[in-house]
């Protein structure tokens, strides 16, 4: 019996290789696009078939039909988010190839060490300044160019950096930051400008400690879109009546802004502020692409690709990854907290 | 067939998340709309007037748009110009090339390969998750059934979990599958990754069609698969695109995934070739220029030609990050 099923086995493998090899392993671009064409149609289709099964069976029970619904994604979700988050948090006990438990020393390292130290400071500075600053930012712009003529092509503008890529915002800033001596022509925008103004010329992206600021720049620049975008929406919604009865009162500019505007959008305000942070938290593209890490510039989340798939040390980048989620937490709640408040005034 | 009546068009353009951050600012609900066109005007009268704002507007939409022109300028100059001087001496001695554009792309670069790549690896990645989310957002919306609540927080809840968290034992399944460095590693991760905004995205749009059209083709004798076809599906398209789009800008833009699983040379995508020319050759500005705006074209006219879903979408209030 084994015998049978051992060979049926081996003929199985045997006339599949073919339809296994086309799937794994594409090459040519025809090749490449077929496949992806039959992996779509393929999601798509599996969908399908399990409708049109559900539904030919007018007699299936309800609990088939709803495990047909929500079967696939909630296993998909088992398999590619809870299971690994798990074992991820079970790893981080062990040492860097998982043979030997050595119960919190990866944290215990991750936090007193002084190089990762260091990469928590950053990440803290990161996670501080990039939301205010994008925030202050994108609020100012989405104040003074409210119901201006250029509104709509304003907004586009400090949109945009949005739709790229943080490497492709890493190469266009790295260009700015971009150094020769004083003495020689300047091909970086900002080093000309220190030039003109009869400074000598700066490794913006070496020099430590302030080369953080001018990586957590990049950061403002592409989140101040959202930002705005937001804030935008929510000064727009606030009622007409309580401008003009604050009018009636006496307020205007500055004050109007910040009696009357700020109030109205402060639900708004908390949203954007958590939502950056959380993407900030988990920056990883913009430091690799501009430093690699390097110079006294990593984050967490840096730090946990280079743990995990650099230096090959499994445990302290499972634990980092660990640490990663573990700060999540906090503004997670406080998000939701602000969320509950507001629904209650309402 | 069912009897039910067309529905009201506001659905079909009305996003419901919409309302979310706005609606909930104060009493009086949105004022928008409200406003008569003479009272418009004078505001916007009195803002442009204040030459404070204006100058604020200008520096700040300068700020934002000089370094991308920079470097799109720079993309267009002789490498030999490129070296020697500053980007803005175009003004005095213009000269420009598509040489740049052609050595990025079939070069020792080979960009065409990595464009491919990137194509390949976006688009199951977006419609995959967005078939099974649909799925899943039905069921939540729609079907009764037990631990249905506690199941949707649960996945709720899942949106904050950094992916980082996952890539290790990941790599190390698709390792055992004998699916590394293939397309469906990054495919899996991706789709899987997008389903818990997809999901919650979708569902909140699902809960906002009024109860009575689902109930009507209930009455009808219509199964849930014909009303997730025949009444909600045609509902939730502006739903569906605003998060076609966030997958599509996530997925083509991403580094993390592409690095960790398809970093492998037949597979990568643009992103990771990018980023590992800026490592390893990083003052070959004419390639990386290029290259940058290779890799930007694509979502930037996605962007720009959807930017109303997209803005949409985002309204609707998501967490990923």
């Amino acid at each position: 019996m084994d015998e049978i099923l051992n060979n049926a086995g081996l003929w199985i493998e045997y006339y599949t290789r073919p339809v296994r090899e086309w799937l794994l392993d594409a090459d040519g671009a025809g090749h490449k696009l077929a496949l992806m064409v039959v992996a779509i149609l393929l999601f798509v289709g599996v969908m399908g078939g399990i409708l049109a099964l559900v539904d030919r069976s007018r007699r299936a029970p309800g609990w088939l039909v709803t495990v047909a619904f929500v079967g696939p994604a909630l296993a998909a979700i088992t398999f590619g988010l809870i299971y690994p988050a798990l074992r991820t948090i079970y790893s981080s006990f062990f040492n860097r190839n998982g043979s030997e438990f050595i119960g919190m020393d990866n944290y215990i390292q991750a936090f007193t060490q002084s190089q990762f130290q260091l990469v928590l400071r950053n990440t803290a500075l990161w996670v501080l300044l990039v939301p205010v600053l994008a925030t202050l930012i994108g609020l100012i712009y989405a104040v003074v160019v409210d119901r201006t003529r250029f509104e709509k092509f304003a907004k586009t503008l400090m949109f945009l950096p949005m739709s790229i890529s943080m490497v492709g915002a890493g190469i266009i800033w790295r260009f700015m930051y971009d150094y020769k001596q004083t003495s020689a022509e300047q091909t970086g925008l900002l080093n000309q400008l220190l030039v003109m103004v009869g400074l000598d010329t700066k490794q913006f992206l070496l020099d430590s400690p302030e080369n953080n600021f001018f990586l957590i720049i990049v950061m403002v620049w592409i989140q101040a879109g959202f930002a705005m975008t937001i804030l935008a929406a929510a000064i727009r919604a606030i009622p007409d009546d309580i401008v003009e009865a604050a009018r009636l009162d006496g307020l205007t500019g500055i004050k109007m802004f910040r009696y009357i505007t700020i109030p109205s959008i402060r639900p708004a305000l908390v949203v954007v502020l958590t939502t950056i942070a959380m993407a900030t938290l988990k920056v990883f593209d913009i430091v690799r692409t501009m430093t690699n890490g390097n110079f006294g510039t990593s984050v967490v989340a840096n730090e946990f690709y280079e743990q995990s798939f650099r230096q090959l040390n499994a445990g302290l980048g499972a634990a980092l990854a660990v640490i990663l989620f573990v700060l999540v937490i906090p503004i997670v709640i406080y998000n939701v907290r602000q969320m509950r408040i507001s629904e209650e005034i309402r | 067939m069912t009897t039910t009546p067309p529905p009201p068009q506001t659905i079909a353009t009305r996003v419901p998340g919409e309302t979310d951050p706005g609606a909930s600012l104060g009493p009086g609900g949105n004022g928008r709309g409200k406003v008569s066109r003479p009272r418009r005007g004078a505001i916007a009268k009195e803002r442009l007037s204040s030459p404070w704002a204006s100058g604020i507007a200008i520096v700040i939409a300068i700020m934002w748009t000089v370094p991308t022109f920079g470097l799109l300028v720079t993309s267009f100059r002789p490498s030999a110009d490129i070296r020697q001087d500053g980007w803005w001496n175009v003004v005095t001695s213009p000269s420009f090339t598509l040489q740049n554009y052609q050595d990025a792309m079939t070069g020792s670069t080979r960009m065409v390969d990595y464009f491919i790549n990137s194509l390949v690896i976006t688009l199951p990645a977006v419609f995959i998750p967005i078939s099974l989310a649909l799925l899943a957002a039905y069921a939540f919306a729609w079907i009764d059934f037990k631990g249905r609540e506690l199941l949707f927080v649960a996945v709720f809840a899942l949106q904050i979990v950094p992916i980082q968290i996952t890539l290790i034992p990941l790599l190390s399944t698709y390792n055992d599958w004998g699916l590394a460095g293939s397309f469906w590693t990054v495919w899996l991760s991706h789709s899987i990754f997008a389903l818990p905004l997809a999901i919650f995205l979708l569902h909140n749009f699902m809960k906002d069609i009024p109860k009575s059209l689902v109930e009507a083709a209930r009455v009808d004798g219509a199964g849930h698969v014909k009303i997730f076809f025949q009444v909600l599906l045609p509902l939730l398209m502006p739903a569906i695109a605003a998060f076609a789009i966030f997958q599509f800008l996530w997925v083509w833009n991403d580094l993390l995934v592409a690095l960790v699983f398809g970093s492998s040379q037949d597979i990568r995508p643009l992103t990771v070739h990018i980023a590992e020319l800026a490592g390893t050759r990083g003052q070959t500005w004419h390639l990386l220029s290029a290259g940058a705006f290779i890799s930007m074209i694509v979502p930037v006219i996605v962007f720009l030609s959807l930017q109303r879903y997209f803005v949409r979408g985002l309204l609707a209030g998501s967490v990923k990050g």
